[in-house]
């Protein structure tokens, strides 16, 4: 058994209100290729930038070749030999190739910049790992592909024994991905060891000869991935006892809400249909990038649609903005609640009025007391845990701001709502109340589009689920014929998209 | 709903004298006492209230430009334009004057003509909502004052100062006292202070400068309200233009420069922020005065412009650290404990 280069044991991770980490583990050897798998917000990120250095954990030790290591930055990761190649490349498109390589460490000699050395070593770089640009070439024009192949020519520039790649095929094509497969297992060969994160189990079968899986901030297990079958993967990522966690009320579906047909925005999302009735839960599902969200925003009217008919009540209905939609009778709470749902450093009560303040209008000026006293009310229904309406949003846990988003929106005369990642980075407690909430709701008729990437929840609340993948719709599955297994597989059904291109043509 | 915990939230603000205390308004208060008391002991004749308010009357047209500054920074933004602005529609007043021989369309040109160049500010930050108001702004300035140097080139406009009733804007008084630019720049910033606070635009403008996603998101109509103000501060630039005219009796193509940093000054140390959402429309108000009396009674010590300038310049450096200093006084407190 080959040597462990990287050790991790007891990590713990405390974010204001929610718990990233929980005591987990992982062990990294030589030479391998290491799958780390998980549902969005499992906290596979937050552990790689604890690796990285760019989070510091509260609890838990790191050990590199058996050495206890700290790391205060990226820059003393880097330095022990650690690189990371994001899901989001982060480079400089203005920039050469070369130049992106050596950032950061320039290679100088008496103070002045060696540009040759550089563009000659880059390229050296680059041709190893078979490119088909030259280091002179800007980062802007190159595709994902070739971006992702400057980040690891600038790992191996920095002579990396370990790399993280955090879902680099996510926006990758087919064949794209074969090549990064091939890049990955040549430097194995040549002992690099690589952690890999992704959510497709096809780049785990074709690299990694380990996996290990985080869920809900915990440790899970590592296991050979010859020797675990496609059903206990996913059983060790997504399953779980939920059956108390959601109270799903049975209701009498109402008349049809709203029904979208052959929705399309270029470059995001096409041929996108389904309906909403009046008690009905919709879950709307996918992994990151599926355009769930991009969906939603369309129908409330803070993107523009490119072609498509939107149907209210039976009406067709152009929304252009969210403000027409909330007049519709639609209601959007954002998944990016502390940037688009809150304004953080208010207090809670005038969040909630922000939407109807001119029901709050006497005269010709606002009735503070009123609008303190509806807000109090409306905080106090969904149970916020706060002191006072004077309380500043940001000073509340996740859970309890999304409690006032909540409460902001039953303060307006809704019909449905839709809610994007409603229990994201919110505590378990937190999100038993919220689903509450939503049962609630849909007993009192509101028709309710929840988009989540938590198949718990999916599964717990939702009376039919639509799910997507890369821009489209790819199944819709009603409440008793839903399993993971099934979701899961629509989720990554990408036969269509890999070869016509999928949303982009 | 939900399982409730039966815990109550309490809507009633509490209060406390500490946090009084320790408000930007309270402390401009003090400055605002401490310029008083230094000009007073500099003068015997300062406090002389024919005088007074002659001089109070001198830095009221550029306090006017401070109103809808105060609006934009609220915003989070920053119109730079307002010299220009005010220059050009002073240009135009005078030549239309001259041309037709009717103040009456002059005064109507030079407020329509304000009025156009705050909402081609306007149009532009809305339809291309990406672009840097900042930089938007300081161009359309370059371009109105360059429109009023093609409109009058070395020489200037004037003989507004024939018509009496037209000067007497300016210079008029109520019992011979309080001039009327005082009442109406008083009355006017009353309702440009409780619009602010009291009403759903200035609470919209709170939260748009705050965040203005989550604005959008809310159904506010953040460019409309964006066109609205900057077109409101173009208005006031015409208004400002004919009090102009009425003072001076001429303008030449280099009026009114300055008048934007001037108002931005006065609107900052009133502590108003310019990355927006925060602010009082009283402490603007009260900074107003602050600058302007400041400047006075610098003068009355025969300081040169120069000198003034440096003082009012680091007078505005320390505003703006203010809240830095405090904070990291709250924070060492904090640390101790």
């Amino acid at each position: 058994m080959s040597n462990t280069v990287l050790e991790l044991r007891g990590i713990t991770k405390i974010f204001p209100g929610v718990k990233a980490l929980n005591k987990v583990q992982f062990n990294l050897r030589e030479g391998e290729i290491h799958a780390l798998m998980g549902e969005n917000g499992a906290g596979k990120s937050t552990f790689i930038k604890v690796i990285m250095g760019v989070h510091q954990a509260e609890e838990g030790e790191m050990y590199l070749n058996g050495e206890k290591v700290n790391f205060k930055s990226t820059r003393d990761a880097q330095k022990a030999g650690i690189a990371a190649i994001y899901q989001h490349v982060t480079a400089y498109p203005h920039l050469t190739a070369a130049e992106n390589i050596f950032i950061g460490h320039l290679k100088m000699r008496f103070g002045i910049v060696q540009w040759k050395e550089m563009y000659e070593e880059a390229d050296r770089l680059l041709s190893e790992l078979n490119a088909d640009f030259d280091s002179h070439a800007l980062m802007g024009n190159l595709s994902v592909a070739q971006q992702q192949m400057v980040e690891i020519a600038k790992a191996l520039s920095l002579n990396a024994r370990i790399i993280i790649m955090d879902e680099p095929t996510a926006a990758l094509t087919k064949r794209e991905s074969e090549e990064l497969y091939r890049i990955a297992l040549k430097l194995r060969d040549e002992g690099v060891a690589i952690i890999f994160i992704s959510h497709r189990f096809e780049d785990m079968y074709a690299l990694a000869s380990r996996v290990t899986v985080f869920r809900d901030a915990q440790y899970i297990g590592t296991y050979n991935v010859d020797e675990i079958t496609n059903a206990d993967l996913i059983k060790a990522m997504v399953g779980r006892e939920i059956n108390d966690l959601f109270p799903k009320p049975q209701v009498e579906l109402g008349e049809e809400l709203l029904r979208v047909e052959n929705l399309c925005r270029t470059g995001y999302f096409k041929d996108v249909s389904f309906s909403v009735r009046k008690g009905e839960i919709l879950g709307l599902t996918g992994l990151v990038g599926a355009r769930r969200t991009e969906v939603v925003q369309t129908i409330y009217g803070v993107e523009k649609l490119k072609s498509g008919k939107i149907f209210w009540e039976g009406k067709e209905v152009k929304v252009r903005n969210p403000s027409e939609a909330m007049k519709m009778g639609i209601g959007l709470l954002p998944e990016n609640r502390q940037i688009e749902g809150l304004i953080l450093d208010w207090g809670i009560g005038r969040n909630i009025t922000l939407t109807e303040l001119n029901s709050y209008v006497r005269g010709l000026f606002l009735d503070e007391k009123k609008e303190n006293e509806t807000s109090k009310e409306l905080a106090e229904r969904v149970d916020t845990k706060a002191v006072s309406v004077f309380d500043k949003a940001s000073s509340l846990s996740g859970g309890n701001q999304q409690k006032v988003v909540v409460a902001k929106a039953l303060g307006s005369d809704f019909k449905l709502l839709i809610l994007d990642e409603p229990t994201k980075g919110v505590d378990v407690g937190a999100k038993a109340a919220i689903y509450e909430i939503m049962g609630e709701l849909a007993l009192a008729g509101y028709g309710i589009i929840m988009i989540s990437s938590e198949m718990p929840e999916i599964l717990g609340m939702s009376d039919r689920i639509i799910v997507m993948c890369e821009g489209r719709v790819t199944g819709e599955l009603s409440r008793e014929e839903a399993t993971q297994e099934k979701i899961l597989a629509l989720a990554m059904d990408k036969q269509t998209s890999t070869t016509e291109g999928g949303a982009e043509s | 709903m939900a399982t409730k915990s039966g815990r109550t939230i309490s809507s009633v603000r509490e209060f406390s004298a500490k946090s009084l205390l320790i408000r930007w308004e309270f402390l401009l208060i003090l400055i605002f006492a401490g310029v008083n008391i230094m000009n007073i002991s500099l003068s015997p004749y300062y406090l002389d209230a024919y005088n007074l308010f002659t001089n109070i009357n001198g830095f009221l047209t550029k306090a006017l430009v401070a109103l809808p500054m105060a609006y934009i920074l609220l915003l989070g933004e920053i119109d730079l334009s307002v010299g220009g602005n005010v220059c050009l529609s002073a240009t135009v007043l005078g030549v239309v004057y001259n041309a037709s021989g009717n103040i009456w369309l002059g005064i109507l040109a030079a407020i329509a003509v304000g009025t156009l160049c705050g909402a081609l500010n306007g149009l532009i930050l809305t339809k291309f909502s990406e672009l840097a108001p900042m930089i938007v702004t300081l161009a359309t300035n370059i371009i109105f004052r360059g429109l009023s140097e093609r409109i009058l080139g070395d020489g200037s406009t004037g003989g507004m100062q024939k018509i009496e009733w037209f000067t007497q804007l300016y210079y008029g008084r109520v019992g011979n006292m309080v001039p009327y630019l005082f009442i109406i720049f008083c009355v006017l910033a009353l309702v440009f202070g409780l619009v602010m606070h009291k009403t759903v635009l200035g609470r919209q403008m709170f939260a748009i400068g705050e965040n203005s996603k989550a604005a959008e998101y809310a159904g506010i109509k953040v460019q409309r309200i964006r066109m609205l103000v900057y077109t409101l501060a173009g208005l006031i630039c015409g208004i400002t233009a004919v009090f102009y005219c009425s003072w001076m009796g001429s303008v030449k193509s280099n009026a009114c420069e300055g008048y934007e940093l001037e108002a931005i000054s006065m609107c900052v140390l009133g502590g108003i922020s310019t990355a927006g959402g925060k602010g009082t429309f009283t402490g603007a108000f009260i900074a107003i005065f602050i600058v302007g009396l400041l400047r006075y009674g610098l003068n009355l010590i025969n300081l040169s412009g120069q000198t003034i300038r440096i003082i009012l310049g680091a007078l505005l450096i320390a505003v703006v650290l203010y809240p830095t200093i405090r904070d990291a006084i709250k924070n060492r407190k904090k640390a101790i404990k």
